[in-house]
């Protein structure tokens, strides 16, 4: 009793409370997560625009894009935009005369790592959703008349993307949990914060697991989110299972 | 072209950390595989309580990062110094290295679980009936029918799980482990060559997956001779 006394003071919203700074960083979190996300939309969308390409070239660039950045752990990828921009900033710096190093901002290397990741994932996602339109549906489209970005815009992105929504859920999930990982560059997300209040009340315990209570709100309330935007673009679906 | 010889010397210092990320791996795959098997038996036969106990590990395990969790057990568990030497269980938790395997095996066995659930749901229930009929039950039809059958289900997810963990053990790395990572981010750190160092560690990475998956590949050959049968004729 007297410890969830104690641990409740701790990381409670009184005066020596650590609750609002681990909400605030709470929220760094969602916020690095989503424009991660979003770029990761973005990169995705090209790379399954190059993996449906009639090109050879451009489907062997994206195939080798998903391969390697799935393969390779995604704390390297950090390493490589957090230390590889600094020095191609401070590479930038030194043609206009300064010398001293150039650090990159973390939101920003936050954001393209975890972009970058997860385009691998979300094209590979966006590409099965493609697959699974049905050919009856696109061929409808040109016969009524339709020019490929009319067709693309009122027929292939909204069934592509009823068919993603599980996969983005699922991608969604593992970006959140990445971006703990982005603690690294001194971003101060929530990991970060649980870091320093740990480390300035020697008490990691308690910091760490409201980390982890944090964590499983936020990824139990973006399943309930993904399940509920999932119902609504399958209405009227009709369901074999 | 010292780049090239750069980046040999850089290959031939992370070689040394491959060992320990290949240690790493496998420890935590084995532990907690036999971890995600009781889960997942406790799932499927425990009843509405064995459900949600082991729904609620998974809830747990995987919706919290792992780097989290790996911090909860070595720093956070370090506040408990005294009562954890009482118990005798301090030489584990002092080590980084045991943590990190700890970690990641109390988060692979949360995946694991889940993939072994679907690959015993997936059994019919006409090939037990069959096994029944023939007089087997109890651990003899689990043996015989269930678990082979189970298996072959769950490999293709449970291969793409050993991947996930080959790269999860970077992390160890965030806790002072030399492995493959941590080589690489101290040579980082150290020459601010990022990208050449990035292009070995990649590399490293990604022969040993292809490694993985062919080996992977090669069990669900043999795990399927009956497929196999039915190509030929």
């Amino acid at each position: 009793m007297a410890f969830i006394g104690s641990y409740l003071a701790l990381v409670g919203f009184g005066p020596t409370g650590w609750g609002w700074l681990l909400l605030t960083a709470a929220a760094m979190t969602i916020g690095v997560s989503i424009c991660g996300f979003l770029a990761g939309t973005v990169i995705g969308s090209v790379v399954t625009f190059m993996q449906l390409s009639r090109h050879m070239a451009l489907r062997w660039l994206a195939d080798c894009y998903t391969t390697v950045l799935r393969g390779v752990p995604d704390l390297l990828v950090i390493y490589l935009f957090y230390f590889g921009g600094s020095a191609f900033l401070g590479s930038i710096g030194g043609l206009f005369g300064y010398q001293g190093f150039i650090g990159m901002p973390a939101f920003l290397t936050g954001t393209l790592a975890l972009g970058v990741v997860s385009a691998a994932y979300q094209a590979e996602v966006f590409r099965g959703a493609y697959k699974s339109v049905a050919r009856g549906e696109l061929e409808a489209a040109s016969a009524v008349g339709m020019r490929p970005w009319h067709k693309f815009r009122r027929i292939v992105a909204p069934l592509v993307l009823r068919y993603a929504i599980p996969g983005l859920g699922n991608t969604w999930q593992l970006v959140l949990k990445e971006s703990a990982l982005i603690s690294v560059t001194g971003l101060v997300e929530l990991l970060r914060q649980s870091q320093i209040a740990a480390g300035s009340t020697r008490r990691p315990f308690e910091f760490y697991l409201s980390a982890v209570i944090l964590y499983l709100v936020v990824t139990w309330f973006s399943s309930i989110v993904f399940r509920r935007m999932e119902a609504r673009t399958t209405q009227g679906v009709r369901r074999a299972l | 072209m010292t780049d090239i010889g750069f980046m040999w010397d850089t290959f031939l210092t992370l070689l040394t950390g491959v060992p320990l990320t290949l240690e790493l791996a496998v420890t935590s795959i084995l532990a907690g595989s036999i971890l995600a098997l009781a889960l997942s038996l406790l799932a499927v036969t425990g009843g509405a309580t064995g459900r949600n106990i082991a729904g609620a590990y998974v809830f747990v395990f995987r919706g919290s990062p792992l780097l989290v969790q790996m911090f909860l057990i070595y720093y956070g568990l370090g506040q408990f110094r005294h009562g954890l030497q009482d118990l005798g269980l301090w030489w584990f938790f002092r080590e980084p290295y045991w943590c990190a395997v700890l970690a990641l095996t109390l988060n692979t066995a949360a995946y694991c679980s889940e993939i072994f659930r679907g690959g015993l749901r997936a059994v019919s229930s006409q090939e037990i009936e069959a096994a029944r009929a023939c007089g087997m039950s109890g651990v003899l039809l689990f043996r015989r029918i269930i678990v082979p059958i189970a298996i072959r289900h769950a490999l293709p997810a449970y291969g793409n799980e050993i991947i996930l963990m080959l790269k999860a053990t970077a992390l160890a790395s965030v806790i002072t482990i030399m492995e493959v990572t941590g080589l690489a981010g101290k040579l980082i750190a150290d020459s601010f060559r990022a990208f050449e160092i990035f292009i070995v560690a990649g590399a490293i990475y990604l022969a040993i997956n292809f490694i993985v998956t062919r080996m992977l590949l090669l069990v669900e050959f043999w795990l399927s001779p009956h497929m196999r049968m039915r190509l030929q004729s």
